[in-house]
């Protein structure tokens, strides 16, 4: 690969890392730091792309559209939508735990997937919605500039959040709500907020996810690219700790690019699809990571409590 | 010689000791009751004696050997029987399946053992095909006791057999321990019931804050005026 | 009312497939207290083994089922010895979690090696039986006879052999089978082999009524765990009755709703359950 061409690579693959780094930062928010095993992020990836691409996409063949706002209100939009969205499934949720929980979520985002394959007239089907703009005619670089924009202010906003006294109950909840119960705290208040905050912070990645691609579809929100790749960066990176997840995000989609030209080394006679041979390679990966460090590259660290001295 | 004897423990929970130096002793054919007000670690007590709980400091003896942290497993072929606390029975199965996975560890034919069983138990007999989880409490605790002498063991620890039960049922099953007792089997039992407890043991304990307060004998406890103001209700 | 019954009868020709799906689930649920994300892809490798026997030997389907069988409990039990039982002790979310990697990697193993084209057993089109306004492919009271002799095998298995008891009494009361001296881990793994072989009985009976294709357990696994949740967790004749009620449903739903949300049908029977009756349609005890 000649140097232009890599450059322009990386400008793709930097903008796919800053989004994914979103998404893994509102996961954190609801497994890292509450404890909610949500694997619905498919779900809400999608009501925020969807919401935008409807929002800010010109005359529509067939399907909701022409209200052409600006991107910064689509992505508003994204947010606002995916708000009574979340909250109704926060609520409905509200008395399930880990494994309930999970088939719970995954049921619901399935179910938004269907939701937005079927009813043709708001999304435009298995087609899709295509022609979502950029904003300022911007090419891949400058709206790196903007991803990059959107990951700090989330990342300051979750690492706030995180050392709050609000962080400090969800992480209580986590680690004993009996106790966190018993002090007097409105548990299920506590949940569905981070609930509801973590899956808007979804819902703005599924935004600038479809700006970035320009293009809509039912495919793109399958568990596999919508929630599996980002559970497997908040893992790898450290759940509970912002920093790793974020560092997740990167280092898996490294790994997952190395994997097509690992992929391109393999005769392909030998793996019969590369596509699944790149599937197969970053789900081993996975389970060796699970096995041999389940705790992640960057481990978590909890802030202080107030008046404690951090050890050293 | 004693059946089984834990001296020195120390023992808890994710780095906390509960149990502070705590020695506990069973001789055979003896019946010993553990009081003591609630969360002084009298539970934890026998789940430390049984391996469920690992002890840091000190040694579990039965019979001469070291069983200190062995798997539970391990303590049942050797002939130590456990019924817990809580959750002690196999809701969903049947009395008899319970009563059958009871000698699940224990090779060789187990007719004579159920026999004997529902010997002591007439009740399980008849019922022996109901559903355990959808019998009363009196029944639920036969089934779990009955569960653990399938191990045909020396020694049968009992956490709080008679908790929840009426007084008539309280009566019954300190009679129905003690019969099993006079079968040559050890018994070592918590009990919030002191004062039937006590009454029926060779010895008796008194634990608070995971330490010893009194060992004595079962009446002679039941006459110290410590004791009984302490846990006796006055 | 005519098209009611057929939709029944194929209700219950596909709730038979969930149904034995959905008691290798609930009893890996009950034994090892977590969702086995990659249950539907071991249906899937259980369809692809009988369609390798079927070609590579030129077998009935039927014949192939017990050989795709042992293969796949094989495959179940080697999985978890050498992923599952080395994180069991972490957290239960790290299983889930290795879980769906697992079915993952089947997923695209099975594209690798059998490509990601539709397959069939048998090529030709087997003329329907036509009884009054029904109609019954013979192939359906196959599948149907075989689920059922599954079901009874399965039953006799739980009631008449001392580790079908150990296995119901450790998804029953874990520590207490632990405290008896059952052997978890020899229990654990014959629940591997009873799952794996029963969902790759359920993916070559899918693959007989329909046909191959690599996510084909996975589009299946929400119904199942549908089922299983509708029957309580741990309760393999509560999974046996969701599997039939969801089957059910969601072929009756075509009567009011697009089949194409066939799906969310299951998805939202579960949820309504998880959030009603968490403990399942059939009382049970505790
Ligand atoms: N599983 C556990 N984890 C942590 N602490 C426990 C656990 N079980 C008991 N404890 C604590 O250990 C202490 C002793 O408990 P226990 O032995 O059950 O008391 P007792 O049976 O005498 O009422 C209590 O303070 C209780 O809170
Ligand atoms: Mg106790």
């Amino acid at each position: 690969m000649e140097l232009a061409g890599l450059g322009a690579y990386l400008l793709f693959f930097l903008n796919l890392v800053g989004i994914y780094a979103i998404m893994a930062l509102g996961l954190n928010m609801q497994w890292g730091m509450t404890g909610q095993f949500n694997i619905g992020i498919a779900g809400f990836f999608a009501v925020g792309a969807y919401t935008t691409a409807i929002l800010t996409t010109g005359p529509a063949d067939g399907w909701l559209g022409g209200f052409d706002l600006p991107f910064l209100l689509g992505l508003a939009g994204s947010i606002i939508v995916c708000v009574p969205v979340a909250w109704v499934v926060g609520r409905i949720t509200a008395n399930l735990r880990t494994d309930y929980l999970a088939i719970a979520t995954i049921g619901i985002a399935e179910i938004i997937r269907l939701f937005f394959l079927n009813e043709g007239w708001l999304s435009n089907g298995t087609r899709g919605i295509p022609g979502i703009q950029k904003p300022l005619d911007l090419g891949n670089g400058g709206y790196l500039l903007i991803v990059l924009a959107f990951v700090a202010i989330t990342y300051l906003l979750v690492e706030v959040a995180r050392r709050s006294p609000w962080g400090r109950v969800l992480r209580a909840i986590r680690d004993n709500e009996p106790a966190t119960a018993a002090a007097g705290k409105d548990i299920a208040r506590f949940r569905l907020e981070a609930f509801v905050v973590g899956s808007c912070i979804m819902a703005l990645g599924g935004g600038l996810y479809a700006h970035f691609v320009g293009f809509v579809s039912p495919e793109a929100f399958r568990p596999l690219y919508g929630t599996f790749l980002v559970w497997v960066m908040l893992i790898a990176g450290g759940s509970g700790n912002n920093l790793g997840a974020m560092l997740g995000a990167l280092v898996v989609w490294i790994i997952w690019s190395s994997t097509e030209v690992l992929a391109d080394l393999v005769p392909t006679a030998l793996i019969g699809s590369e596509s699944a041979f790149r599937v197969f390679l970053i789900g081993v990966l996975l389970q060796v990571i699970l096995v041999s460090r389940p705790q992640g590259l960057l481990p978590e660290r909890r802030p202080p409590m107030p008046g404690e001295r951090r050890r050293s | 010689m004693s059946l089984i004897h834990a001296e020195g423990l120390y023992a808890g929970y994710g780095g906390v000791d509960i149990l502070r130096n705590t020695h506990l002793r069973v001789g055979a054919d003896e019946i010993v009751v553990i009081v003591g007000p609630n969360g002084a670690g009298k539970s934890t007590a026998m789940k430390a004696m049984f391996g469920l709980v690992p002890v840091r400091a000190g040694t579990v003896t039965y019979r001469g050997e070291d069983i200190t942290n062995r798997p539970p497993e391990r303590m049942v072929t050797r002939g130590i029987a456990y019924v817990p606390q809580e959750a002690n029975i196999f809701p969903s199965l049947s009395v008899l399946e319970n009563l059958e996975l009871g000698a699940y560890a224990i090779p060789g034919d187990m007719s004579p053992r159920l026999e004997k069983v529902f010997e002591i138990f007439p009740r399980l007999r008849e019922r022996r095909h109901q559903q355990a989880g959808v019998m009363s409490g009196g029944e639920r605790q036969m089934v779990a006791m009955g569960r653990a002498l399938m191990v045909d063991p020396h020694l049968l620890m009992l956490d709080e057999p008679t908790a929840g039960l009426s007084p008539r049922l309280i009566d019954e099953t300190i009679e129905r321990i003690r019969e099993v007792n006079q079968l040559g089997i050890g018994v070592l039992m918590v009990e919030q019931n002191a004062r039937q407890a006590l009454a029926v043991a060779d010895r008796g304990y008194v634990l608070a804050t995971g330490e010893n307060r009194h060992e004595d004998s079962g009446p002679a406890l039941l006459a110290n005026p410590e004791v009984a103001e302490m846990f006796l209700g006055g | 009312m005519i098209e009611v019954i057929q939709l029944l009868i194929n209700g219950i020709l596909l709730g038979s497939i969930l149904a034995l799906g959905a008691v290798g689930a609930t009893m890996i649920f009950g034994v090892l207290r977590f969702a086995h994300f990659a249950h539907g892809d071991f249906m899937a490798v259980g369809a692809y083994f009988a369609l390798t026997v079927v070609t590579v030997f030129n077998l009935p389907v039927l014949a192939a089922l017990p050989v795709a069988m042992a293969g796949t409990a094989a495959l179940a039990v080697a999985i978890d010895q050498v992923v599952y039982k080395r994180i069991r002790r972490v957290q239960p979310v790290i299983l889930l979690i290795s879980s769906f990697a697992t079915a993952l990697v089947l997923r695209s193993a099975i594209q690798m090696i059998w490509g990601s084209s539709n397959q069939v057993y048998e090529t030709g089109i087997q003329l329907p039986w036509r009884i009054g306004p029904l109609t019954l492919k013979p192939d359906h009271l196959l599948i149907f006879a075989a689920a059922a002799g599954l079901v009874l095998m399965v039953h006799l298995f739980l009631t008449r052999t001392r580790m079908g008891k150990a296995m119901r009494a450790m998804s029953d009361n874990m520590d207490l089978a632990l405290i008896t001296g059952i052997p978890a881990d020899r229990v654990i793994m014959w629940t591997w082999a009873i799952g794996g072989a029963l969902a790759a009985a359920a993916g070559v009976l899918l693959g007989m009524d329909t046909r191959l294709h690599p996510v084909m357990g996975w589009t299946l696994l929400l119904p199942i765990f549908a089922a299983t949740i509708l029957g309580g967790i741990g309760r393999p004749y509560g999974a046996i009755l969701g599997g039939l009620v969801i089957g059910c449903a969601m072929e009756l739903s075509t009567l009011i709703i697009p089949g194409s949300y066939k799906p969310a049908v299951a998805f939202a029977i579960m949820v309504l359950t998880l959030i009603f009756r968490p403990q399942g349609i059939i009382k049970g005890a505790v």
